[in-house]
């Protein structure tokens, strides 16, 4: 059996080039189909391991009652210092517990790519945040001096925006301020400009903050710790999980992505599928006397099916692999930011994992199927009195 | 006379196309001893690559027997019919019917992947039957680089490659001139004679069935002593 489906199989492959024009379809529309597939599953893969890298299960995040994220929260001084002091909350190596009151605020620079203004986060934060951000790492310059206008600007920053350079000077919301590090830290945090939160409060003139973060004794000690500020009848906050914030951040957006990879695929494979099935048809039918010559020597109906199946996978294969492959050339670690004028941009890379990589030749491999079954069943089936006679 | 080796008892096929069903073989009874050379003739449509197909074993009658060799293949499955004319059919085809993409020897070769014999071994038994048909010196070249002729001889090698006891030709001479049609018809006789095939011919060419022990002619999906006029 196995040396008819080789016999057969090699046979078709041998005729390859007098079909080449034909395979090549399926070769190009496999190639385009895993090549789209791969590059968006890779931006959905990217910002959610952005986001997913930026929140931490033993930092919890705490926010006005009701809010659901940070720039729509706001807490009161005396709510956020009280917020700070209760159970659950682990101390930082200064003995005091480990916090930072945090004040968020989106900011307009320019961007280098169109010119115009984009929107950034403003983060003011407090010296704990770099305790409770460890992932953070100071690439250039330092760290800004409290009660002095100078900022740190994340790495995606200094590249998407214009002037956003150590040493320069950028004016928001009327204060100038001098940038005098760059950090980096592999997630959201890296689209972001942070400055002290007092210093922030007093140049815009703000009272409060906009979330507590804080450090837990252990991701255990979540629940304790929001029981905690329940029963604290002078607040009025919700409290969770750092990562789960972000997963939550994480959802909406890699949500939009996978409708969009979901309806764009389907559409190129449903293409790429007929493709397939007219080239193999055709293939096919330019061999129906050949494969009713060998059915008449008396090969089995098996053999002719594997060797059409065996033909239009290969090809979708080489069609996947040269998809794959672009993609991965093209795509991989891509840095782009997030769309829209009312967010604030979020830089991430494109990730093109071998998981990706797996889901695209799977695909690849069942158009190949799909695309070959059809006509290699009708060949086998075609009465060989019948496909002889249309010698 | 010895033996049948192929006994058709009141054959009849019917085709259906649509809703209408043809008639196209009315209870044909022939039997062909072993060792015979039959040719079969008779007018367009009469029936004769119906018959042949029937008695290769390439389709079934709609009704009565045919046994080859004490065999009823009207009664098998087309995966048996299909093992079974692996074992003991050879088909020339008018056109010859090879494989364009392999050469000679790899084109008599087939048959024999359906044996458990080892390549070596295959590619031997492939040249025996490329000599045996005058082809030695061309094993190697593909079919588009021999005549018509020769391309005929190979399709002759392949059907004999595994040794069948009989061989059915479709108008093997049918697509060639007059002086290569009698070179391939002294090779089909000499395979009769010298190495006991028997062979069932359907040829329009009544030069070519001279070849033949005898003659059987169809008319309308009937034997009958003589041609129809
Ligand atoms: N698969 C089929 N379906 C329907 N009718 C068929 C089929 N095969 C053959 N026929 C019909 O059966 C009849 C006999 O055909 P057959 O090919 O056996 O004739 P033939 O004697 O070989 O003719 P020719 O000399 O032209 O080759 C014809 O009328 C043909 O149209
Ligand atoms: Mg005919």
């Amino acid at each position: 059996m196995f040396k008819q489906i080789f016999a057969i199989t090699l046979m078709n492959l041998r005729n390859l080039p007098e079909r080449l024009g034909a395979s090549l379809v399926i070769v190009v529309g496999l190639a385009g189909v895993v090549g789209v597939l791969t590059a968006l599953l890779a931006m959905s893969e990217g910002l959610g391991a952005t986001l997913k890298a930026t929140g931490r299960p033993d930092r919890a995040m705490v926010l006005r009652g009701g809010s659901d994220a940070e720039l729509n929260s706001g807490l009161d001084r005396d709510s956020a210092t009280l917020v700070t002091e209760q159970v659950g909350v682990r101390k930082g190596a200064d003995g005091k517990p480990l916090a930072s009151r945090e004040l968020v605020l989106i900011a307009e620079l320019p961007l280098k790519r169109t010119g115009t203004s984009g929107n950034v986060t403003l983060r003011g934060v407090e010296a704990g945040a770099f305790e409770l951000r460890p992932d953070l790492k100071i690439i250039a310059g330092r760290k800004f001096a409290p009660g002095l206008n100078e900022m740190l600007v994340g790495k995606g920053v200094t590249e998407q925006f214009e002037d956003a350079e150590l040493g320069q000077v950028v004016r928001i919301r009327g204060a100038d301020w001098t940038i005098v590090g760059v950090f980096e830290s592999g997630n959201a945090h890296d689209s972001e400009l942070w400055i002290d939160t007092d210093t922030a409060q007093s140049a815009f003139g703000r009272q409060g903050y906009s979330m507590v973060l804080v450090g837990l004794e252990s991701a255990e000690s979540l629940p304790a710790f929001q029981a905690a500020l329940k029963a604290e009848t002078r607040l009025n906050v919700d409290a969770e999980s750092q990562s789960a914030y972000y997963a939550r951040q994480t959802g909406g957006s890699t949500a939009m992505i996978k409708v969009l990879t979901t309806v764009v695929s389907f559409v190129m494979a449903l293409g790429a599928i007929f493709a397939a099935l007219n080239t193999m048809y055709a293939s096919v039918s330019t061999r129906t006397t050949e494969i009713a010559t060998l059915r008449a020597i008396g090969f089995g109906p098996l053999p002719v099916v594997v060797s059409v199946l065996i033909e239009s996978m290969l090809l979708a294969t080489i069609g996947g692999l040269l998809g794959a492959l672009g993609a991965w050339l093209i795509f991989n670690n891509y840095a782009v930011t997030t769309l829209g004028g009312s967010f604030t941009q979020l830089v991430f890379n494109f990730k093109v994992t071998p998981r990706l990589l797996q889901a695209g030749m799977t695909l690849a491999l069942a158009i190949g199927f799909i695309g070959g079954l059809l006509p290699a069943v009708r060949a086998a089936r075609m009465p060989v009195t019948v496909a002889l006679r249309e010698a | 006379m010895t033996e049948a080796l192929v006994q058709i008892n009141n054959v009849v096929k019917h085709y259906t196309r649509g809703k209408q069903t043809v008639e196209v073989l009315h209870g044909i009874t022939l039997a062909i001893p072993k060792g015979d050379f039959v040719a079969l003739m008779g007018p367009s449509g009469s029936g004769k690559t119906t018959l042949l197909n029937l008695i290769g074993g390439l389709d079934q009658p709609t009704g009565g027997e045919i046994l080859v060799d004490g065999k009823r293949i009207d009664r098998m499955g087309n995966a048996e019919l299909a093992r079974w004319r692996a074992g003991n059919v050879g088909f020339v085809f008018q056109f010859y019917n090879l494989l364009p993409v392999l050469t000679a020897e790899r084109n008599v070769e087939l048959p024999l992947l359906l044996t458990k014999m080892g390549g070596a071994e295959r590619l031997k038994r492939a040249n025996v039957a490329l000599e045996i048909v005058g082809l030695k010196d061309r094993a190697r070249h593909k079919p588009k680089e021999l005549s018509g002729g020769q391309e005929q001889r190979v399709a002759i090698a392949r059907a004999l490659v595994s040794d069948p006891t009989l061989l059915v030709c479709d108008e093997p001479t049918g697509d060639l001139d007059r002086k290569t049609a009698d070179e391939i018809l002294t090779l089909l006789q000499r395979l009769n004679r010298e190495y006991g095939k028997t062979i069932v011919m359907v040829t329009h060419d009544p030069k070519a069935a001279e070849y033949a022990r005898r003659t059987v002619h169809l008319d309308k999906g009937t034997l009958v002593d003589e041609p129809a006029h």
